[in-house]
C-alpha cells in the first residue's frame, strides 16, 4: 500500500534532516517542493520511494551539468603542466588538502611541485615544507612577508623548466570581505598566466565541512575574484553534514571534487555525490 | 545576503494590518519569519523552535498585537531575548593562580594557536601578567614553529620539547619552568581535534587533569553550522570548559552559532576573534552579537 501524498509528518522530519545538515532554509524549501511536485504526478509513493526520490533529487542539485563524477586522481594531460590555486578562507583546510593531493598525484606516477605561496600566516611556509618532505616533492618558497605572486611565478617557472605535471600553488587563507585580500588573489592568478597561458587551470576552492551558510557568500566573492571551478569540502570525518555544498553546487554550477576525511596523507577522497547524500541520512 | 528581520516583520505585520484582524495566529505567522531569519544565521533548528516559542510568549504577554508599530516591538523583543540568552553578567577570565594556568581546546582550524597568542599578548601588555605560552600541539605539522613565530612578534617565551610526542608531559613541565622563570600565567595551546575522536579527547581530559587549569577555553570558528550545538556539548561533557571564544568576527558570518552553543552549554562567551593579527581581540558584547544574527 502506498501514499498518493506526502504527510505532513514526513515532510518536517525531511526538513529537520536537511535543515541540520547545513543545506540551508532556501535548498530545503526547493528539495521540499520538487518532491511534492514529484509525487504528485507519481502518484502512489511509499516511504523507500519517497526516500529514493529525495536522494535523487539532491543529488540532481549537485551540479545537474556534470553527471559523472570525477573518476580518479587524474589530471588533464593536454595541459602540462596542469595548475591548480587552492583558494579559501582561514583555517578551512587548503595546505593539509594540497599536501594529500600532491600524495595522490604523486603516486599516480606524476611529478609535482607546491609553491608556498602563503608568506603571512606564521610558520605557514614550514607547514607546506614539512608535507612536501613527507610527500616527497619539490616545495618553492621564499621569505615570510614576500610577495605571494612572486612565490607563484617562481613555482611556475621551476616547474616549466623541469618539465613537471602538476603544480600545486598554496594561498593565505583570508575573508571574503577583504578587498584587498582578495585583489591580491586575482593579482597572483594574473601572474600565473604570463608563466603558462591558460594557467592556473584548476582554481580549487576549500570549505570547511562544518561551515554554514555563510559558505554561500565564501563561494561567491572567492568565484568572483579567481574564477573558481572546482569544490573541496574538509573535514567530513567529523559529525558535521557539509549539507551547504548542495545549494553552492547548483547555484554556481561548481562541481565538488573532492572530500577531506582526516588529517592523514591518505585522508582525501573523490567525490562521489551518492555516497555523499546517502551520508546526509546517515543510512546505507 | 539575507532579508534584513525588521524588514521582513515590517512587511508581514503590514499584510496583516491590512486585513484588519490581527489574532494570535497571525503572530504565530510573523514568528515563522523570526525562525527563518534564526536558521539563515546558522542558529541551531532545534534552538530556534525552542527561542520562537519564548519569543511567542513573550509577545503575547506583551500586546503587540495592538501595539501602534506590531514590526519594531517584535523585533524589540526578538533582539532583547538573543542578548538576554547570550548575556548575563560579563565573567572575566580567571587569572589568579600561581602561575594561573589557561587551556585551549576546539575543533581544527579553529583559531586556538592564534588566540593563544592574542591572549598572552592581551595579558601581558593590560595585565601586566608575565605569560609563557606553551606549545602543546604535537601533531599538526609545524604547529610548534607556528606558536614559536607569535611567540616572538609578542616577545612571550614559548614552552617547546621538540621531540616530545606526550602533551600531558609537555603541560606538566611547562608548568615546574613557569615557576621557576618566575612566569605567572601558563597558557597551554593544543591539537585541534574532532569531539569524536575517542583517542583525543581522553588526551586532553587528561591535560586537563594533569595541570588542573583555571580557565579551559573552547575555541570556536563564528561561521560553524548546525554541528557547533554538537561539538560544544561534547567538549563540554568532557572538559566541563569554562568560557568559549568566538573566532573570525572579523568575517560577514551571522553567527548564529553563538546563540545555540550558548543555549545548549550555558558557559559565557568571554572573547571574539577580529582579524589574524595579535591585536585582533576584543570581549564579547551581546547586543551587538544580537544584532548581528538577526543581520541588522
Ligand atoms: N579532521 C580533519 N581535519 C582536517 C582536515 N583537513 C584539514 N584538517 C585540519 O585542519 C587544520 C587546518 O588545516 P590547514 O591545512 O592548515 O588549513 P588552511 O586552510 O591551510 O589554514 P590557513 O592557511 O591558516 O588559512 C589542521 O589542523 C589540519 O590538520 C580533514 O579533512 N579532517
Ligand atoms: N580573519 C581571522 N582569522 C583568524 C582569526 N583567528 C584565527 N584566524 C586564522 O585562522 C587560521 C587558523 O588559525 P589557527 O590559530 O592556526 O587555528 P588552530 O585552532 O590552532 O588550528 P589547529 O591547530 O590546526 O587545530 C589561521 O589562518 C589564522 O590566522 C580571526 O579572528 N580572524
Ligand atoms: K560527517
Ligand atoms: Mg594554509
Ligand atoms: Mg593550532
Amino acid at each position: 500500500a502506498g501514499k498518493s501524498k506526502v504527510g505532513d509528518e514526513i515532510l518536517d522530519d525531511l526538513e529537520e534532516v536537511l535543515i541540520t545538515s547545513d543545506v540551508g532554509v532556501e535548498t530545503t524549501l526547493r528539495i521540499i517542493e520538487r518532491i511534492e511536485k514529484r509525487v504528485s504526478r507519481d502518484k502512489y509513493v511509499n516511504t523507500s520511494e519517497l526516500k529514493s526520490m529525495l536522494r535523487e533529487e539532491i543529488a540532481a542539485l549537485l551540479t545537474e551539468n556534470n553527471i559523472e563524477d570525477v573518476p580518479e586522481f587524474t589530471i588533464a594531460t593536454d595541459k602540462k603542466p596542469y595548475v591548480i590555486m587552492v583558494v579559501g578562507v582561514n583555517g578551512v583546510g587548503k595546505t593539509t588538502t594540497i599536501g594529500k593531493l600532491a600524495y595522490q598525484f604523486k603516486k599516480a606516477g606524476n611529478s609535482v611541485y607546491l609553491g608556498a605561496a602563503d608568506t603571512f600566516r606564521a610558520a605557514a611556509v614550514e607547514q607546506l615544507v614539512i608535507w612536501g618532505e613527507r610527500v616527497g616533492v619539490p616545495v618553492i618558497k621564499q621569505k615570510m612577508g614576500s610577495d605571494p605572486a612572486s612565490v607563484a611565478f617562481d613555482t611556475l617557472s621551476s616547474a616549466k623548466a623541469n618539465n613537471a605535471d602538476v603544480v600545486i600553488i598554496d594561498t593565505a587563507g583570508r575573508l571574503h570581505n577583504k578587498i584587498n585580500l582578495m585583489n591580491e588573489l586575482s593579482k597572483i592568478k594574473k601572474v600565473m598566466e604570463k608563466v603558462i597561458p591558460g594557467a592556473p587551470h584548476e582554481v580549487l576552492l576549500v570549505l570547511d565541512g562544518s561551515t554554514g551558510q555563510n559558505a554561500f557568500e565564501q563561494a561567491k566573492q572567492f568565484t568572483a575574484a579567481t574564477e573558481v571551478n572546482a569544490l573541496a569540502i574538509t573535514k567530513l570525518d567529523g559529525t558535521a553534514k557539509g549539507g551547504v555544498v548542495i545549494g553552492i553546487s547548483d547555484q554556481f554550477k561548481t562541481p565538488v571534487k573532492y572530500i577531506g576525511l582526516g588529517e592523514g596523507i591518505e585522508d582525501l577522497q573523490i567525490f562521489r555525490r551518492k555516497e555523499f547524500v546517502d551520508s546526509l541520512f546517515g543510512d546505507e | 545576503m539575507f532579508e534584513n528581520l525588521s524588514d521582513r516583520l515590517e512587511r508581514s505585520f503590514k499584510i496583516l494590518k491590512g486585513e484588519g484582524k490581527i489574532t494570535e495566529i497571525n503572530v504565530a505567522e510573523t514568528l515563522k519569519d523570526v525562525r527563518r531569519a534564526l536558521l539563515d544565521a546558522d542558529v541551531n533548528y532545534k534552538v530556534a523552535k525552542q527561542f520562537t516559542d519564548t519569543v511567542k510568549a513573550k509577545a503575547l504577554g506583551m500586546d503587540v498585537l495592538t501595539s501602534v508599530k506590531p514590526g519594531q516591538l517584535m523585533v524589540k523583543i526578538v533582539h532583547d531575548e538573543l542578548a538576554t540568552l547570550m548575556g548575563g553578567e560579563a565573567v572575566d577570565v580567571q587569572i589568579s593562580g600561581n602561575p594561573a594556568i589557561i587551556l585551549m581546546s576546539g575543533l581544527q582550524g579553529s583559531g586556538k594557536t592564534t588566540f593563544s597568542g592574542k591572549l598572552a599578548n592581551l595579558m601581558k601588555n593590560k595585565r601586566s601578567k608575565k605569560p609563557l605560552l606553551v606549545a602543546g600541539d604535537v601533531y599538526r605539522p609545524a604547529a610548534i614553529e607556528q606558536l614559536k613565530v607569535l611567540g616572538e612578534q609578542i616577545q612571550v617565551p614559548v614552552y617547546t620539547e621538540e621531540g616530545n610526542k606526550n602533551p600531558v608531559q609537555i603541560a606538566q613541565n611547562a608548568i615546574k619552568q613557569a615557576r621557576q622563570d618566575g612566569n605567572d600565567l601558563v597558557i597551554i595551546d593544543t591539537a585541534g581535534r574532532l569531539a569524536i575522536d575517542e583517542q583525543m579527547m581522553q588526551e586532553i581530559k587528561a591535560i586537563k587533569d594533569a595541570v588542573n587549569p583555571q580557565e579551559i577555553l573552547f575555541v570556536v570558528d563564528s561561521m560553524t553550522g548546525q554541528d557547533a550545538v554538537n561539538t560544544a556539548k561534547e567538549f563540554n561533557d568532557r572538559l566541563d570548559f569554562t568560557g568559549v571564544v568566538l573566532t573570525k568576527l572579523d568575517g560577514d558570518t551571522r553567527g548564529g552559532a553563538a546563540l545555540s552553543i550558548r543555549t545548549v552549554v550555558n558557559k559565557p562567551i568571554k572573547f571574539v576573534g577580529t582579524g589574524e593579527k595579535m591585536e585582533a581581540l576584543d570581549v564579547f558584547h551581546p547586543a551587538r552579537m544580537a544584532d548581528r544574527i538577526l543581520g541588522m
